[in-house]
């Protein structure tokens, strides 16, 4: 047993318990922040496979920032508690259902496949986490995506600017 | 395994160390704020606990643990339990990355000082974190099921996403020049005078203001504006859970002054050369000695922090949100455009 | 043979004007022409600097050693894409005469407007340009953020906010299917750019079931952007909702651009010739599902376009329609087809942006005289206006001399060629279909009175837009070869 393994099965099981209480929670302010917990949990799974780059933008982004946004709109609505959903067969629940088992499928799929050796796992992906190596390849191969979603931001900015002006001329 | 041991073993006991230092330095702050508070007001100060009134502190906390611990009737009892918790723990885990020295031999085995010092991630880290210390104060605010307390936390959560932008534009321009997210790396470029303070003159000048709006210290202490909220979002904490939102704030102190010494002061970097009094590289002398300068650095540092508070008034809402978003932050990327261009030049 | 920079040169400007424009506005706040005039020149010039790379490189230049260059291999050059380039810029520039007068009208004149124009057609640039997965997929985000957005510009209508959030939240789940498709895609090929992915699958790829489901998720996202049979159903509620320029601009451009999108996607999806062996991937398939979303979407958007009273939703429903004709070209796989596209979405343009500058004209406030009786007896009032939206009329139904009969001329003849007669029996039914309601409108204008009193009407600047769109109706009409001759060369490929 690797330090590595402990840590993986302690942060794989509570990642697993926090989104459980994400989805289960009556109280939206609980659940918002277990999915804060779920997130970090989600951070230390990367620094398992040794991406720090992705574990430290995991925090910053998801629960820094948009979950701060989040948390800030459930509690300006005031949102009590949840009503229980009555337990009856709709749509929503088999969509659910066949979305997740979508997801399992392809789980196994990818496992088997690569178990008998059909898809490889690529050598430097360990390599590829780094913000050295993530730096190279966004500022040379990918130049021109990279400006493009400047471009991008700066419309959603100019946007947001739009739809928030107070005054009506 | 037995490796592995020794390796848990020293992030145990460096963990604890920096854990009781942080304390401790609370604890000095608290004293040093009163004292050189009164010191600015033409007072005493306190006197009484011990020679010089140096066991205040101390009485404070008893104090603090004696109180009766109201919570509430309304407020969401597990939440305002865990916001001051969030607070601190955040306050304290900054700390996990800054390095208080270099590293030194012992029996055999190379120990940095600090944690986790050398992680290729460490302002990252910071940032995340400073950015998850919205967390506390916004809950506090909410949980409390008072108006002056959301109104607090808001207002608190606002003014940190504000200013963290500038702050991060500001810490860009240190990366830049050090080519480094490490922290070591980033304290050992600037050996030899080469503080980022004079690379980085106007980041450095954006980077303190916004750490005294990301600690919620005066001038920008809006969150807990007593005038206009009571308390802001403690106003509902007694006990020792306020103790801990006080140990927050002094904690973040002197965090705010750990990062603001490592990234532009030159960090453990003594001011001379340590060969010149016999110290040896890699000696634990030297390491004490480096650890001496940072924290030297810290007190001064927060010392600033408390002259501040006791001589700028605060400002008004409306002022602190256009300083953010219409000077420092145009600034900060000016300063980002300019070492880019400096650095293409040179 | 010709520099990176030249060539990028219309992409390159209109980032440009879309930086400053934000400066610009910024300094002149008070004076809403600098603003203005800023944008309309920025539009100019991309068109002038599209035009000349159209005229040196008329046909598309892929990079081939592209790690010398800037771009990386991520981006084309000339051929079809310069010409995309100045329809997009010409689809700009009729807008913005024609929203002039109308945003003034209902009291929302911003400076924003303009430069989120730019901005979508930034986007819109950036997919006609893409030899990759990643710059269609960025290019599809910055034209559409740019558009929920102008979709609610009014924000004191509540349609128009309707709007924006159901485009919106349609438009990210979308984004989220074809986000999908484009890395299940990468998984099965490992590549991103076209050139690789195209060359991989025409070789034979380990890994079919990854590939397809890929596909799958590509083709349901696509759909949703152009609002294809069966996920149009966002269109008429967003179309009807907004304002109405911008619902111009949103149904013809951006339509284009969308269908640009699923064009280059599929073709390069669809190599003629797969080396069989481990793979049996078969192109014909993709094809026929393709036609069955052509023929759905060209029967819904015309059946339930023929029972609206409420003349911006007819257009919204046709314009559903119109996505179906335009899908038969990528089923025809072929040259003729993409042509038949190219001309298609060119005449669509100026006869789609014409019938809703109009209705921009007609329209007062919130939702009045949008209905279709008051259009009553509009050849007494308003001669010129009727004569021209007569015109686009029956060019959107695809009556000759108009643009819109070659383009569909060309449409179906290149179905037919790549054998789906079928679907060009659907596509003939479904224009005859539409032929009803267009033509009751040019009933309603030429043999009805009007009962109230008389509009007042002010064309100002969208005088020119409309003058434009009727010439280029006319023209491409009755000369169909000059544009047909510039298609031709566009889908060349050189070196």
């Amino acid at each position: 047993m690797s330090l590595t393994f402990i840590f993986f099965t302690v942060l794989a099981i509570l990642a697993i318990a926090s989104a459980i209480v994400t989805i289960t929670a009556r109280n939206p302010v609980i659940s918002a922040l277990s999915l804060v917990f779920h997130f970090f949990m989600l951070a230390g799974l990367y620094l398992t496979l040794n991406a720090q780059f992705i574990a430290a933008i995991q925090i910053l982004v998801y629960a820094g920032a948009i979950m701060v946004l989040v948390i800030f709109v459930i509690m300006l609505l005031n949102l009590g508690d949840e009503e229980k959903l009555k337990e009856k067969f709709n749509l929503r629940k088999v969509i659910a259902v066949l979305l997740a088992s979508v997801l399992i499928i392809q789980f196994f799929l990818i496992y088997l496949l690569t178990r008998s050796g059909k898809i490889e796992i690529a050598e430097n992906t360990a390599k590829l986490s780094t913000v050295q190596s993530i730096g190279q390849v966004l500022f040379s191969e990918y130049l021109l995506p990279f400006e493009a979603i400047g471009l991008l931001l700066l419309a959603a900015i100019i946007g947001a600017i739009v739809l928030a002006k107070r005054k009506l001329t | 395994m037995e490796e592995l041991g020794w390796i848990l073993l020293e992030a145990l006991i460096k963990a604890l160390v920096i854990f009781t230092l942080i304390l401790l330095a609370a604890a000095t702050l608290v004293y040093i704020e009163r004292k050189f508070s009164a010191f600015i007001q033409n007072r005493i100060g306190p006197n009484r606990a011990g020679p010089k009134g140096l066991l205040q502190p101390f009485a404070d906390v008893l104090k603090l643990f004696m109180k009766e611990d109201i919570v509430p009737d309304a407020a969401n009892k597990n939440l305002h339990r865990l916001a001051p918790i969030i607070s601190l723990g955040v306050a304290i885990a900054v700390y996990a990355v800054i390095p208080l020295g270099s590293s030194f031999e012992l029996a055999g085995r190379t120990i940095y000082m600090g944690v986790a010092p050398n992680v290729n991630i460490g302002i990252l880290f910071i940032l995340a974190m400073t950015s998850v210390g919205v967390y506390g104060i916004t809950l506090a605010g909410w949980s409390s099921n008072n108006k002056y307390s959301l109104l607090g936390g808001l207002r608190s959560s606002a003014q940190m996403i504000s200013y963290e932008l500038s702050m991060g534009l500001a810490i860009m321009g240190v990366i830049m020049v050090s080519g480094s997210l490490n922290l070591n790396d980033i304290v050992i470029h600037q050996s030899g005078w080469k503080w980022n303070v004079l690379l980085q003159p106007l980041g450095f000048i954006i980077f303190l203001v916004s750490a005294f709006a990301e600690t919620n210290r005066t001038p920008f202490d809006l969150p807990e504006a007593e005038p206009e909220l009571v308390g802001g979002y403690n106003t509902e904490y007694t006990g020792m859970k306020f103790g801990m939102f006080f140990l927050a704030e002094y904690g973040n102190m002197a965090t705010s002054s750990a990062l603001i010494a490592t990234l532009y002061l030159g960090g453990w970097q003594l001011p001379f050369n340590p060969e010149w009094v016999g110290l040896q590289e890699g000696s634990v002398w030297l390491a004490l000695a480096q650890f001496a300068s940072i924290v030297i650095k810290i007190l001064l540092l927060s010392c600033f922090f408390i002259w501040v508070r006791w001589t700028v008034p605060r400002f008004r809402y409306d002022q602190l949100m256009n300083l953010g978003w219409r000077v420092l932050l145009p600034l900060a990327l000016l300063n980002v455009i300019a070492t880019g261009a400096v650095m293409f030049l040179i | 043979m010709f520099s990176e920079l030249q060539l990028g040169s219309s992409l390159i400007l209109i980032s440009f004007f879309a930086i400053t424009i934000v400066i610009v506005d910024a300094l002149f706040q008070k004076n809403k022409t600098v603003g203005f005039s800023y944008a309309l020149f920025g539009f100019i010039l991309t068109a002038v600097a599209s035009a000349i790379n159209l005229y040196q490189a008329p046909s598309l230049i892929i990079p081939l050693n592209s790690e010398n260059l800037i771009t990386k291999g991520m981006i084309v050059f000339g051929g079809y894409s310069s010409f995309f380039d100045i329809l997009f810029c010409m689809g700009a520039i009729l807008t913005m005469f024609a929203s002039r007068e109308y945003l003034k009208r209902e009291y929302h004149e911003y400076t924003e407007f303009y430069s989120l124009l730019i901005f979508s057609v930034s986007g819109m640039m950036f997919i006609g340009h893409a030899n990759n997965m990643l710059m269609i997929f960025v290019g599809i985000e910055l034209m559409s953020i740019p558009f929920y957005i102008l979709a609610g510009f009014i924000r004191t209508n509540f349609k128009s906010i309707e709007a924006s959030l159901k485009y919106f939240l349609l438009g990210s789940f979308a984004t989220g299917f074809l986000l999908y498709g484009i890395a299940m895609i990468y998984g099965a090929t490992g590549s991103l750019g076209f050139t690789e992915i195209s060359k991989s699958i025409a070789s034979g790829i380990n890994s079919t079931t990854i590939l397809v489901i890929g596909i799958g998720l590509i083709i349901v996202g696509l759909s949703f952007k152009v609002a294809a049979f069966p996920f149009h159903q966002w269109a008429p509620d967003v179309y009807h909702g907004s304002p109405t320029i911008v619902t111009g601009f949103m149904s013809t451009a951006g339509k284009a651009a969308a269908i640009l999108a699923f064009m280059i996607i599929a073709r390069n999806l669809m190599p003629e010739k797969i080396v069989s062996g481990k793979f049996n991937f078969d192109t014909h398939t993709l094809q026929n599902i393709i036609a069955w979303i052509s023929a759905g979407t060209m029967l819904v958007g015309n059946i339930t376009a023929l029972v609206q009273k409420n003349v911006k939703r007819m257009l919204a429903y046709s314009s559903v329609a119109h996505a179906g004709y335009l899908l038969m070209g990528i089923v025809a796989n072929s040259q003729l087809g993409w042509q038949g596209i190219t001309f298609y979405a060119t005449a669509y343009l100026f006869m789609q942006i014409g019938a809703f500058v109009i209705v921009g004209l007609i329209e007062r406030g919130e939702e009045n005289n949008l209905n279709i009786e008051d259009y009553a007896g509009l050849s007494k009032s308003h001669p010129m206006l009727a004569a021209m939206m007569a015109m686009f009329m029956l060019s959107l139904a695809g009556i000759p001399p108009m643009a819109g009969f070659f383009g569909k001329y060309y449409l179906f003849a290149a179905a037919i060629k790549s054998g789906f007669t079928w679907l060009t029996i659907v596509a003939v039914i479904a224009t005859i279909i539409s032929m009803y309601f267009y033509i009751s409108l040019i009933i309603q204008m030429y043999f009805k009175d009007r009962t109230e009193k008389e509009l007042e009407i002010k064309t100002g600047l969208g005088l020119i837009s409309l003058i434009i769109c009727t010439i280029g109706v006319l023209l491409f009409g009755v000369f169909p070869s000059l544009l047909l001759d510039l298609t031709r060369q566009c889908f060349q490929l050189l070196g």
